[in-house]
Formats: structure tokens, sequence, C-alpha cells
């Protein structure tokens, strides 16, 4: 019976897990049962640093922040292959070929932002 | 730890390097080429980078050396040439309905897709071109199909799902008529296909966690020797097979498909049924014949009831259509049915006959959908089957070619519907899985309803004031449904050479 041994590894998340939950279960539960309730609508008010909220707690964001929210996942996912790049060019047996390769993975992306920036969403309108 | 730089046989990966990097070029198109000027170069840049890619493909098949190339990510063989190639022809089939701009002023894209359907700026971009983006995602699909179908690994085969499935997302919300409708179906299918994702990653690591590997060689010499829980690779087995019947639109997978076929642009319907189908059956084949082999007891019995499932209620439903491009969207769910039995059969007759239907339901689907694009009134396509009726009086010549081509779906002989239906169930029963072949058969019967009742809507109806006429078609569209029509006629008629070519491709190599 391998499967056993094999998810026996993670008896301990599982008994992490459940510690987990009991104890919000129990702390929440607690909570309630102790606590005493006075409802008031100032409570229920949305909480902006002691002043009087402005306007309702559902504001609209930009819609534009989504393409710099793109661009920054292009960038930060070619420096998560850049870094392991960095540790082996070098080595022998690597050289020119790893480095003309790399050369072309940046291309592409770099295409990507020349695209953008074609199409204008760098521009701040 | 050494690590070593991979070998890499770039004359092997061509055929997808021409497409990737014309995919590269086309974007670059788009950023630096004035506006009127990106239609004229696209479309031949995409049909050189087409042709360029079948070239290889042939030269690639005309050397007869499979090679693993890749540090063993990529393999290319008989079958992945078979379907490479295969899908290289149908992709320059669908560029032509894609590049059609005769039919509609501006073609059957939007201008710009994110102007919010409906509104003032919305009609004012009616009489403008559409997007030429269409032609860079198009190539970048194409590329991700050839991937998956020679890929050697799961995670590679993850790889190219994806690089096919997200330009599909797109061209399916450019519809430039019925925007709701089309940018609805894009959302449907990038969740539900975003969803089966997860499912065959989700597979990807529980066969990992059994074979201790991804690539389908492992995998196999797993499946004979690995001391590790059997339970692994059947949780793991069963999620891959999620992902794969989603992408192939196995019942209970299937109900994305009539929403996205019906809401997609024609053109990009089309695409998706001759093209995708041919990739997720690749994948499939090679799953099941190169990796899983060994487990068929396993899997055969479960995918055996999955097929015949499909066949039923795609045929079942078909019945109950009432516009054009749902119609053919359910026969595409029965015919996925029939592609599973050829599949299942597990011999070397199930992958020839299986390749061979995937090629011929694929030129016949794209000529139907031909016929679907040119049936139009002053609102865009007519696709309810009532404004059909009548229509062989109105313009004969179409009607006798559309009535041609739901013989071949309806499998009538002569067609290539009828070699590719005799080819999946000779090989079925050999195969052993002759109940699904009596259940194919018994399908088959229902799914001739539907196909024969357009034939009479069109042809014994009265026109009435509202049928709508048939547009004259453009060249592209001319022969796009040429050169459908006459694949569907050729295959029917003298199958041997297209048989002998899928027989020369021989087996999967492992």
């Amino acid at each position: 019976m391998c499967g056993v041994d094999y998810l026996g590894s993670y008896r301990l998340l599982g008994l992490l897990l459940i510690l987990g939950a009991a104890f919000f279960t129990v702390a929440f539960t607690a909570n309630r049962l102790l606590s005493r309730r006075a409802p008031s609508a100032g409570k229920n008010a949305t909480y902006e640093c002691g002043i009087d909220p402005v306007g309702g707690d559902w504001a609209q964001a930009q819609v534009r922040y989504y393409v710099y929210a793109y661009l920054y996942v292009l960038f930060a996912v070619e420096s998560v292959f850049l870094f392991p790049w960095a540790v082996t060019y070098a080595l022998d047996g690597f050289g020119m070929v790893t480095v003309v390769e790399m050369a072309i993975f940046v291309a592409v992306l770099a295409l990507g932002l020349l695209y953008a920036w074609r199409k204008r969403v760098l521009s701040w309108t | 730890m050494t690590f070593k730089l991979p070998a890499i046989d770039y004359l092997a990966l061509a055929p997808m390097l021409v497409l990737f990097g014309a995919a590269c070029a086309g974007v670059l198109v788009d950023a630096l080429v004035p506006r009127e000027w990106r239609y004229h170069v696209q479309v031949p840049l995409s049909l050189v980078a087409l042709l360029a890619s079948g070239g290889f493909v042939v030269a690639l098949a005309n050397r007869k050396e499979h090679v693993v190339t890749a540090g063993s990510a990529v393999v290319i063989d008989g079958p992945g040439l078979f379907l490479q190639g295969s899908i290289v022809v149908l992709g320059i089939v669908a560029l032509f309905l894609v590049a059609e701009r005769r039919l509609e002023p501006g073609g059957a894209f939007v201008a710009q897709a994110a102007v919010v359907a409906g509104s003032e700026a919305d009609r004012k971009q009616m009489r403008k071109p559409g997007v030429t983006e269409v032609y860079p995602m198009m190539l970048f699909a194409l590329a991700g199909m050839m991937l998956f179908c020679s890929a050697n690994d799961l995670l590679t085969m993850f790889v190219a799902l994806e690089v096919f499935s997200l330009p599909l997302y797109l061209l399916c919300a450019l519809a430039r008529r019925r925007r709701l409708l089309s940018q609805e179906a894009a959302v449907k299918y990038f969740l539900l296909g975003a969803f089966a994702s997860a499912f065959f990653l989700y597979g990807v690591a529980m066969i990992y966690g059994y074979a201790g590997k991804v690539d389908f060689r492992g995998i196999n010499e797993a499946v004979l020797g690995s001391s590790n829980s059997k339970t692994l690779l059947l949780i793991g087995l069963a999620m891959l097979a999620i992902g794969l019947l989603f992408k192939v639109a196995a019942v209970p997978f299937h109900v994305w498909t009539p929403d996205v076929y019906q809401g997609a642009p024609t053109p990009i319907t089309a695409f998706m049924a001759a093209c995708t189908k041919v990739a997720a059956f690749g994948g499939l084949l090679r799953v099941l014949y190169v990796a899983f082999e060994r487990s068929s007891w396993d899997f055969r019995p479960t995918l055996g009831v999955i097929a015949a499932a499909t066949m039923i209620v795609g045929a079942v439903l078909a019945v109950t259509q009432t516009d054009i491009k749902r119609l053919l969207a359910y026969s595409s769910v029965a015919n996925a049915g029939y592609l599973l039995t050829g599949t299942l059969s597990m011999n070397r007759d199930g992958l020839k006959y299986t390749m061979f239907y995937l090629v011929a339901y694929g030129f016949t689907v794209l000529a139907a959908f031909a016929i679907v694009m040119l049936v139009r009134d002053s609102d865009g396509e007519a696709t309810h089957l009532a404004r059909w009726a009548g229509l062989g009086r109105r313009s004969p010549v179409f009607a006798s070619l559309f009535t041609f081509l739901m013989l071949a779906f309806a499998g009538i002989p002569l067609t290539s519907g009828f070699t590719a239906k005799f080819g999946v169930f000779a090989a079925a029963v050999g195969g052993n899985m002759t109940w699904l072949v009596i259940i194919g058969v018994l399908s088959s019967m229902i799914l001739a309803f539907p196909y024969l009742r357009v034939v009479v809507l069109m042809w014994l109806s009265v026109p009435g004031d509202d049928t709508p006429t048939v547009s004259v078609p453009g060249a592209f569209t001319a022969a796009a449904l040429f050169v459908g029509v006459a694949m569907t006629l050729v295959l029917g008629v003298a199958p041997n050479q297209a048989l002998e070519l899928v027989n020369d491709a021989g087996a999967f190599l492992r």
C-alpha cells in the first residue's frame, strides 16, 4: 500500500488545517456568545480615519490601469527566466547560442511593448 | 549538478518556427504599417507563411527520418507530420474565409472590439474595415495546434494548449454583427476553457506524482513498472481526459459548443470546427496511444460510455435546433463521438481512420460554413432555419452544393463522410468495440434527420418574402467553397491516395 505512505507525508498539513479551522470556529463562537451587542448606524459606516465618509464605498477603478498590470506581469515573468539564465550562460558548452536564445526571448517581449507603444497605450490621457 | 544544452533540430521544428516568426512579423505589421495598407500586407504574409510551413512539412515527410528533439520536448513522427500538414491545409482554407471582405464592407470582424456594443461610437465604426490582428492571432493559434500534435511531454502539451486557446478566445469576440452574442460566446469559452486547462494541469501533477516523469515514454514505462498507487494514475488520467475532452467537445463537456459556434464570427467558427478538432484529437490520440496504451483496459470502458453519450446527445439535440450554426455545432459534437469511437479502437486502423476522418470532416465543415456566410440579408447572415425555406428555387447552385455537403455529413456513399465513417466503425469492430459501433450506426440514423430536414426545407418549401438572397461570393470564399466541396467529393469517390498517405504515416514514435 504505497498510497497510504505517499499521502502520509501530508499528515502534518492535514492536522494543521483541522487545527486552524477549529481555532477559527472556537474564537468566533466565543466572541458571539460572550460579547454584548448594541448596533447603531454609525458602526456600519465606512471607516475613513475618523472623518465622516464622503460618497459610497462602491467606487469605480480606472480601466486603463489593467494595461500597466499586464506590462508589469510581462516583465516580472521575464525576470523569472533571466535569473536562472544569468547563472548558466557562462558555463561550459553554453556560450553564444544561449545568449542568442535569450536575446530572441527578450525580443519577443519587446515586440509586445513596441506594439503597446504604437497603439498609444503608454501615453497617459 | 551539471546542465547540458539540449540539441535542437531546427529543420524538424521549421514548420512551427515559420508560423511563430510570421505571427510576430504580423504583430509588427499591425504596429508600424499605415491602417489602410495592413490588410493588403497581412493576408499575403499569412498565406506565404502557411505555404512555407506546409512546404517544410512535406520536406520532412519525404525525409522519412523521425526525430525526438529539443530535449525530448517535441517529437516529429509520421502521424504528427500528417496532423501538422492537415492543420496547415485546413488553416489555409480557413484563412480564405477570414480574409473575405466582399460579402460585407470591411469583413466579418469589428474595427474596435472595445467599443461598447450598440453605442453611438459602435454605429459609427460599422463601415470601418475590421481589425487586422486576426491574422497574427490565427497564425499563433495554428502554430500552437501544430505543437500540440507533436508535443512529447505533458508540459509542452499544456503550453501548446494555451498558445492555441488564447487567440481563439479573442477571435470569438470580434464579430462585426451581433456583438453582444459574440462577446458572450468569448467569455463563456474563456471561462470554461480556463477551467478545463486547470483540470488538465492538475492531471499532469497527478501523473507526475505517479510516474515521476511527464514525458510520454517515461509515463509508458511507469504504467508497466511503477510501484506507486494506481489511484494516482487513474485520477491523473481522468483529469487529463477532462481537459482534452473539453477541447474536442465531447458530452458532458460540450455545453459551450453551441453558444460559442453561434456567437463567434462564422469564419472563426469554421476555423474552430476544422482545425481545433484536428489539434485536439491529435493530442488525445498521442496521449492515449503513446503514454497510456498499457492502461487501455482502465480507460476504454469509461471513454466508451462518453463516446456513446456524445454520439447520442449530439444527434438528438441536433434534431431540435432551429438555427443553422447551432445545428452544425451539435453535428460537430456528434462527430466528436464518431472520432472518439475510432480513437478508442486502440489499433493501427483506429489511428489511421481517425486521422482520415479529421481531414474529411474538416473540409466538409469549412465548405458548409462558407455557404452559411453567403446566405444573408441586410441584417447580416440569416442563420435561422425558417429563413432557409425555399432557398433551392432562389439559388439552385448553392442549394445543391449545400445539399451535397449535408449528404456528406449524413454519411451517404460517394461522399467523404461515408468513407470516413465506414473506416472508424470498421476499426472499432477490429478493436472489440462493437457495442460502440452499434450505437454509432443508430445515432447516425438519428443525425441524418436534421440534415435531410434542411435539404427538404431548401427544395420543397415555397420561398417567402423574407427568404434572403445568396450573395455572390468573393474570390476567397469561392476558393474555400470549391476546395471544401472538391475534397469532400474526391475523398468519397477516390480516397485511395489519402488512405495511402495516412497508411504511410505509420505509428507514433515512442
